[in-house]
């Protein structure tokens, strides 16, 4: 048990002058399955991507400090290089062939050949493939993990989980392997596969594996680990043997306390305890960020925050709402049903929306920044248009005036209302999103992910605004963020997504273990004496 | 209930299949509008089945490794015709000569393939457009060959058979002839090396094939029996056996009664060999470890590429394989043919081809020998009668040429345009 098998000894990594990693340390020994967990950017991936010689490493520079296996120091240049080490890894996204069966895919690439006739003149490539050998090689790798999948069905009909074990079948199969990565491999699973998985993944590591485990899931780690590393904005804050320490402790180390908040409230605000937006059993098909029932209301004259990790549907909400994404459920603002999937009739209805994909559909790149402005309200509400009868035509005067004075109002640094949207630093892409949204004078306004890809000090422009927006006019704000800091600086309430659903709606001034423990999709839990 | 999930099947059925549907009801159309004889028509569609099939099973390969309809079969096509021609120019005739033709046609359409596969890996996802544009590009290439370097820089007499004698009376002629006579095999040419070698009688090679068929078709139902999971495939195995059987007793009963169908001409047995042999190699090298990475890289590039093949050069021997192919295949077309339109020849076969292996039934994801075979039929049977039920329906068998023509890119047209809607329909968001 005391073997070390894998070790990464004061690794350092910046990408472009921006430090990812700094000084991390970490052993995984022999048949230990050594959890690794961190918030989204603290360094998790950057880390394994180091481990795997992945070419995105190399070509910013590399890597300081060393990866030794087995007490040898060992350079890894390609994933194919990690695969001859012993190292394998279970994809978040399934890397399988849905045409293949069981065995082709677990034998993909590695398949065992026969020689014939030609292929002894003309090369390996032509030889034949004994599917009675690879049939036996998939059964007996299935069989390790005790699953029952007949190996010469084909992928493409099969349910999710068996899907995650046919990868982890292929890992096991291949000859010599000694560290296994599995990347959130419960992230798809219901609970009954992910409790078959966890066991599988216990079988593994008593024949002597190592196993290397990321997952947000709090519960999933205190019952499957031994060992437990926590990176925090890449820096190693701690390893500890998971039996002395607990699901809120890991919590609290996980989020910390980054920056400190400062909320100043001004005394005049008014939060009316009316339900200006309410939310019911909405459900959203938006890949990566599926959103399987939400309940939420919103008060009128309140900024709701919205937080969650990456993945677990946080997004989908207000992308469900907009339109963006087929989505069904009942939405009701200000007492009328807004109609899902038809984003035109949210915006009309007083819905503006400000989105995280700030260049997919947030800007037209190549247009100047006053039709920016302008867009969204001359398509929905016929602004800035003048009416010939048979044509409409825009009215750039008006459109260059209005232009100018959301300019002036919320301080955009540009050449001139005419400079190319795509061409402006990201605080000021996102102020143009934030002047379209506001042309639209709406009643309730959401954003996404308001301050991603924004250097530190257009970071507190933008929330300032918002709060100034709030407090000033009045506006209700449902803001989405993954940093939690910021929801903490200026949202009312934060509602935790967790899983497609609320996990719960949290005060800001809350502890870090409650948030923690509430993001990591742990829901029951005694308060911790660290408040 | 059941009944209604039935006839949505079958409709679903017939969506996915309708050009192979449409085709068989304008063949059908066909012989009830127009009085041809079955025997003469049958002798014709054989004909250019023999000629075509080749080129058609060429594209295969590369719809497997996920390269789309290889419209740059085209460029195979060249490098057949410049072997030709060369074999022409030495004046090497028959069997001799066809098999010189088809050796030197080797390399050059390995280096046109490798060419090709390399631009398509550059054109990643746009493979279809580039191949189209290859041809066209090719042709340019292929033009300045044969129209100035053959007189201009390989001088070559006036009274040479393939050359365009100089206009002003010189010496040295410049240029390849439009049409070159390939010449009677067994006076020195090439018309017929290959189909004269051998031949049978239809209704003979017709028992034949059937009952070899039917053979196969026994040891695999045996065989079937012994492994589990196979009980699908018993009942298609039943139905050929059956079909095999009736196509003999037809076959028995027109020999005895000599009815039209025994005067369909001869079978041309050494191409028909060729045929079925490049069927099997087909087949075969699916089955190998190299054809389990073209099925790999067909479906995903990007998991083959983390599993280590090496998705480039797997594309590159594909195109390679598909290029070699078609140039063996216009080699057979034009000694069946016995000239060659020097200029013309090469141009429409990757349109004809594609249309015929989309009309089998295949799509640009997906091919099969039978697709291929099927669609062959059916696309000449549809060349065939166009003419037939102009005259008959219309009193003008030039109509039916213009339906050849619309039928043609109508159906590339309408599978391509089909597929990509399938493919929408698949990739589309919806909330259930």
């Amino acid at each position: 048990m005391s073997e070390k098998l894998l070790e990464f000894k004061n690794i350092s990594k910046s990408f472009y002058g921006n430090q990812v990693l700094k000084d991390v340390s970490m052993t995984v020994k022999k048949g230990e399955v050594h959890a690794l967990i961190g918030e989204n950017g603290a360094g998790k991936s950057t880390l394994m991507n180091i481990l795997f010689g992945m070419s995105a490493i190399h070509e910013t520079g590399g890597f300081e400090g060393s990866v030794m296996i087995e007490g040898k120091e060992i350079k890894i240049k390609s994933p194919h290089e990690a695969m001859d080490h012993g190292i394998g890894m279970v994809h978040q996204e399934f890397m399988l062939i849905p045409g293949f069966t069981v065995t082709e895919n677990i034998k993909l690439n590695r398949e065992i050949t026969t020689d014939n006739a030609v292929s002894k003149v003309l090369g390996g490539r032509l030889k034949g493939l004994d599917y009675e050998k690879m049939n036996h090689d998939a059964s007996k790798a299935l069989n390790t993990l005790d699953m029952d999948i007949e190996s010469y069905a084909q992928v493409a009909g099969l349910p999710v989980g068996h899907m995650q074990f046919i990868e982890i079948a292929r890992e096991i199969d291949k000859d010599g392997i000694k560290i296994l990565v599995f990347d959130e491999p419960t992230a798809v699973l219901a609970d009954a596969e992910a409790e078959n998985l966890l066991k599988a993944i216990r079988r593994l590591a008593d024949k002597g594996i190592g196993i290397i485990f990321i997952s947000h899931r709090l519960d999933e780690i205190v019952s499957v680990a031994d060992t437990v590393t926590i990176l925090r904005d890449g820096q190693h804050i701690a390893t500890k043997p998971i039996s002395e320490t607990s699901a809120a402790d890991i919590a609290n180390m996980m989020i910390g306390r980054a920056v400190t908040i400062d909320r100043e409230e001004s005394a005049d605000r008014q939060i009316s305890d009316e339900v200006a937006l309410k939310i019911e059993n909405l459900h959203v098909n938006m890949p990566g960020e599926r959103v399987k029932g939400v309940d939420l209301e919103v008060r009128k004259g309140e900024i709701l925050g919205i937080g969650g990790l990456a993945g677990q549907g946080k997004l989908g909400i207000a992308n469900g709402i907009m339109g963006i994404y087929p989505a069904k459920g009942k939405v009701t603002f200000n007492g009328k049903e807004l109609p899902l999937n038809n984003a035109k009739q949210v915006l009309r209805n007083g819905v503006a929306f400000v989105s995280e994909d700030r260049k997919g559909i947030g800007l037209l790149l190549d247009e100047p920044i006053e039709l920016n402005i302008a867009f969204t309200a001359m398509q929905v509400e016929d602004k800035f248009l003048k009416n010939f009868g048979i044509i409409k035509m825009q009215d750039t005067r008006a459109i260059k005036e209005h232009a100018n004075k959301m300019i002036k109002d919320l301080d955009i640094r540009c050449t001139s209302s005419m400079q190319k949207a795509g061409s402006l630093s990201g605080g000021n892409q996102q102020k143009v999103c934030v002047a379209r949204a506001l042309t639209q004078e709406p009643q309730l306004l959401l954003v996404s992910e308001p301050t991603r890809g924004i250097d530190i000090g257009a970071k507190k422009l933008i929330l300032d605004l918002l709060k100034q927006l709030n407090e000033e006019m009045g506006m209700t704000i449902v803001m989405t963020s993954s940093e939690l800091a910021e929801l903490r600086s200026i949202c009312d309430r934060i509602a935790i997504v967790c899983d497609g659903t609320v996990a719960g709606i949290l005060s800001p001034t809350d502890s870090d273990t409650k948030f923690g423990l509430m993001m990591s999709g742990v829901t029951e839990f005694e308060e911790g004496g660290n408040e | 209930m059941g009944e209604r999930l039935g006839s949505r099947k079958a409709l679903t059925w017939a969506g996915n299949n309708a050009v192979t549907l449409v085709f068989v009801a304008f063949t059908v159309f066909g012989f009830m509008a127009s009085n041809l004889s079955v025997g003469w028509f049958l002798g014709e569609l054989m004909g250019r089945l023999y000629r075509n099939a080749f080129l058609v099973i060429s594209l295969i390969i590369p719809v497997v490794a996920g390269l789309g309809l290889n419209f740059g079969i085209v460029v195979g096509a060249m490098a057949g015709q410049i072997a030709v021609v060369a074999v022409r120019f030495l004046d090497i005739g028959g069997l001799g000569g066809l098999m010189l033709a088809l050796l030197l046609a080797a390399p050059i359409a390995v280096l046109f393939g490798w060419l090709t596969g390399l631009l398509y890996n550059k054109t990643r996802g746009q493979e279809m457009i580039a191949s189209l544009i290859v041809g066209f590009f090719a042709n340019g290439i292929y033009q300045f060959l044969f129209l100035f370097v053959m007189g201009v820089i390989i001088k070559v007499p006036s009274t040479h058979p393939l050359i365009i004698p100089s206009a002003v009376g010189g010496e040295y002629g410049v240029g390849i002839r439009v049409t070159v006579d390939l010449g009677a095999a067994d006076k020195g040419g090439l018309k017929y090396a290959l189909d004269n070698i051998a031949k049978v009688p239809f209704l003979y090679a017709v028992i034949g094939i059937a009952a070899l068929i039917l053979v196969l078709q026994i040891v695999r139902f045996i065989r079937s029996k012994k492994t589990a999971g196979a009980q699908v495939n018993k009942m298609s195995t039943i139905f050929n056996m059956v079909l095999c059987l009736v196509v003999i007793a037809i076959a028995v009963y027109s020999k005895i009664t000599r009815n039209s169908l025994s005067m369909v001409a001869k079978v041309p047995v050494v191409t028909v060999l060729l045929i079925i042999a490049l069927c099997i190699f087909t087949e075969w090298i699916l089955k190998t470890k190299l054809g389990q990475d073209f099925k790999a890289v067909g479906q995903s590039q990007k998991i083959a590429e983390v599993s280590g093949i090496n998705v480039d050069k797997t594309r590159i021997i594909a195109v390679i394989i598909s290029t070699v192919l078609a140039a063996w295949g216009q080699i057979i077309t034009l000694q069946n043919i016995g000239t060659l339109n020097t200029y013309t020849a090469h141009s429409q076969v990757g349109m004809f081809a594609v249309a015929s292996i989309l009309v089998g039934g295949a799509s640009t994801s997906k091919a099969t020998v039978k697709q291929a075979l099927i669609g062959t039929i059916l696309f000449n049977a549809m060349f065939i009668m166009s003419p037939e039920i102009g005259q008959a329906v219309f009193g003008q068998a030039l109509l039916g040429e213009y339906f050849r023509t619309f039928m043609v890119y109508g159906v590339i047209g309408f599978a391509l345009g089909l597929y990509v809607w399938k493919a929408n329909k698949a990739t589309k968001l919806t909330i259930e």
